[in-house]
């Protein structure tokens, strides 16, 4: 692993020391500062949005006191990211766009990572929070029960918490069929569940008009914006104001998602739930109850999809059936093996990987062989770059499964655990290698 | 009274009947054997009584109270812990881990209290850990606590799931062939630890066991299975003279030639 690699190379003394720290700093205060001085979405910004983006792997991955991480972090995430998106509303939209699948990559982490139950259908929980306040929220509700009106926009808070509810109720609902269910079994039954929540949301418009079905529901209510936020930023317009307020509602959310399954793997219930992965024979005879745990991770994984659906509901102000397909359940799941099954950080890198690749960097690989094409470099008619994003997502997937089947960053607490004396004491075997014996 | 009444038990898998009308008393504070050929019945039997298996027939009575047709897990939370005779740990957690999941049903923790990380839980969780400990200690896995289950050595993975037997709070511990596998260094080992778990922990233990030597050291009863159905029991002596025990082992021949 890298870790026992970096003491020999080059960047060693970059990664430990005073250094470390100098090193860490100036890299991010100077990708910081040229993102900032490159507001137009372009090719240039969009390197240095990715490099900035690099800085926390680097910052996860150095050997620094964790608070200095978290200030540095922290930093990072509530100043230079929001400010740098009020200069220009894509890359905030990036970034809420990936605390989104952040989330739910995490939330799916808990069911296929930690509990080890393949699940193809995950995007459901996340149309279920989203149809909640989609419906609540609109006109839609009084097509359901005549003479009810939408509530109004202040309950969104309200019905956050209750989109993790309801999240869990589902959860549980879509889970009891399948308890008995294993592997390649347990992942078609789920796909299959999750097709029927698509396929009941296009088709609940009638006899009783519930989702509006494939028309969508239109003009959903935003929460208020908060007076202190409009007071803090008074040059700003309402529509920047709002892409700030949704980025720090994301964060939060993701941020108490990344405390609760944190929390949840080292405890009883995350132990029990790799015990059932590892072997579910040999778990059911240790004591540990198999239907209420499994049953127990549906529902937390369900829950965080259930309150980003009512999230992105607010953000999208208008959600319809397609945007919740096997598709999205798919690319959720990607990023869960991409970043490292049952490892953190990982699915977070793998979140934040996948939405990037999906939304920027293979457009933007499309949009320039599109330019180099006009210019007239030669590519044959039959390729058409936009055509061919898809493509090279699978190829990537592909390439990365041959190479690293563990994912980008594998679960490292227990080997770091295991290895921690070695670890320690490399550096000096390694420096004392290179003395030769006289 | 016995700790465990099985009576008349029996299992059958479409035609076969892989127990049929075993009965078994264990008293509390013994050592007992089950040994028969290959395919006998014993496995079966193991996991008729710690509920992988529900019984066709037959009641199973443990510590006073009837535990035949229970769940695994809570037959387990009533005090019965087994080890198994192809090692099935959970290859990728920690030693430690093991332990630690052999404990869920003795903790208490709720999902609301870890995620909020209430004060039980701050208690609960480093004393289950130091416990965990103290029974690696107990098996002879002193300082391998982080070592992937998979990475020990075999000798080791089988001291790990007894480490993980006893962390369940056991009366009755069943060890499905326990020293399989082993060198007689190994071996002697294994049946030391046995012995203590009974002497020092005070558990009743039952065991399947193809080594007589180890048999005949350490229990005090034996019973014998064949075809599914026990053919005789008794103390190791008695086990030792059975016509019937010999032949099923070496076939009719070698029992009349004797």
């Amino acid at each position: 692993m890298s870790t026992t690699s970096l003491p020999n190379s080059p960047f060693a003394a970059l990664n430990r020391g005073p250094l470390a720290y100098i090193a860490l700093t100036a890299y991010v205060v100077v990708t910081s500062a040229l993102m900032l001085m490159n507001t137009r979405t372009s090719l240039g910004t969009d390197v240095l949005f990715v490099l900035f983006l690099l800085g926390f792997l680097l910052l996860y991955r150095a050997n620094v006191a964790n608070g200095y991480k978290l200030a540095l972090g922290a930093i990072m995430l509530i100043g230079v990211v929001p400010y740098f998106g009020t200069m220009n509303a894509y890359y905030i939209e990036l970034a809420i766009q990936a605390g989104i699948f952040v989330a739910l990559a995490l939330g799916l982490n808990v069911v296929v990572g930690f509990a080890g139950l393949l699940d193809l259908g995950y995007v459901a929980f996340f149309a279920v929070g989203a149809y909640l306040w989609g419906i609540f929220s609109t006109d839609q509700i009084s097509q359901i029960s005549p003479g009810a009106s939408p509530v109004s926009p202040q309950w969104f808070y309200l019905f956050m918490a209750l989109g993790l509810f309801v999240g869990a109720f589902f959860g549980v609902l879509l889970g009891l069929p399948v308890l008995r269910l294993r592997g390649d079994y347990l992942a078609i039954v789920t796909l299959g569940l999750g097709e029927v929540i698509r396929v009941l949301a296009v088709n609940l418009d009638r006899p009783i008009n519930i989702t509006n079905g494939s028309q969508g529901i239109k003009s959903i209510a935003r929460p208020p914006l908060p007076d202190f936020l409009r007071a803090l930023f008074p040059g700003l317009d309402d529509p920047q104001l709002y892409q700030l307020f949704i980025y720090a509602l994301a964060l939060l959310v993701v941020g108490i998602t990344i405390l609760t399954v944190f929390r949840l793997k080292n405890s009883r219930i995350g132990r029990a739930w790799e015990a059932i992965r590892e072997d579910e024979t040999a778990a059911v005879a240790m004591g540990v109850p198999l239907v209420r745990m499994k049953l127990m991770a549906f529902a937390v994984g369900a829950s965080f999809a259930g309150v980003m659906g009512v999230l992105f509901a607010a953000k999208q102000q208008f959600i319809n059936p397609p945007t919740f397909d096997l598709i999205r359940s798919i690319g959720i799941l990607a990023m869960v093996i991409l970043g490292g099954m049952g490892s953190i950080p990982g699915v977070i890198l793998g979140g934040v990987l996948v939405t990037l690749l999906d939304l920027q960097i293979l457009p933007r690989i499309a949009t320039e062989l599109g330019a180099l094409k006009r210019q007239g470099i030669v590519i044959p008619d039959w390729f058409d770059p936009a055509q061919y994003q898809r493509a090279l997502f699978g190829l990537l997937l592909i390439i990365m499964m041959i190479f690293r089947p563990e994912g980008i960053l594998p679960d490292q607490r227990r080997r770091e655990e295991a290895h921690a004396t070695e670890a320690q004491e490399m550096p000096e075997e390694a420096g004392a290698g290179e003395v030769k014996p006289a | 009274m016995a700790l465990l009444e099985a009576k008349n038990v029996t299992k059958s898998f479409g035609g076969l009947i892989a127990v049929n009308n075993v009965s078994l008393t264990v008293e509390r504070g013994s050592i007992v054997s089950v040994i028969g050929p290959n395919g006998a019945g014993k496995t079966t039997f193991f996991n008729v009584l710690t509920g992988i298996y529900k019984p066709d027939h037959g009641s199973i009575i443990f510590d006073g109270a009837s535990i035949a047709g229970q769940r695994p897990d809570q037959i387990t939370k009533q005090g019965i812990a087994r080890t198994f005779q192809n090692i099935r740990l959970f290859n990728n957690m920690t030693a430690i881990e093991n332990v630690l999941v052999g404990m869920h049903a003795r903790l208490n923790a709720k999902m609301w209290q870890i995620i909020f990380q209430s004060p039980s839980v701050r208690v609960e969780e480093p004393r289950a850990r130091a416990r965990a400990r103290e029974l690696l200690k107990f098996v002879g896995l002193e300082g391998r606590y982080d070592e992937l289950a998979k990475n020990l050595p075999y000798g080791d993975q089988r001291r790990l799931e007894i480490a993980r037997a006893l962390a369940t709070e056991p009366k009755l511990i069943l060890l499905d062939e326990p020293t399989a596998g082993m060198n007689p260094q190994e071996t002697l080992e294994a049946t030391r630890l046995i012995q203590r778990l009974r002497d020092e922990l005070g558990l009743t233990v039952i065991l399947i066991e193809h080594d007589m030597r180890v048999v005949m050291t350490i229990s005090e009863r034996i019973s014998v299975l064949d075809y599914g159905e026990k053919i005789a029991e008794g103390k190791p002596e008695e086990i030792r003279a059975n016509a019937r025990v010999v032949e099923a082992y070496l076939g009719r021949g070698a029992a009349v030639a004797d």
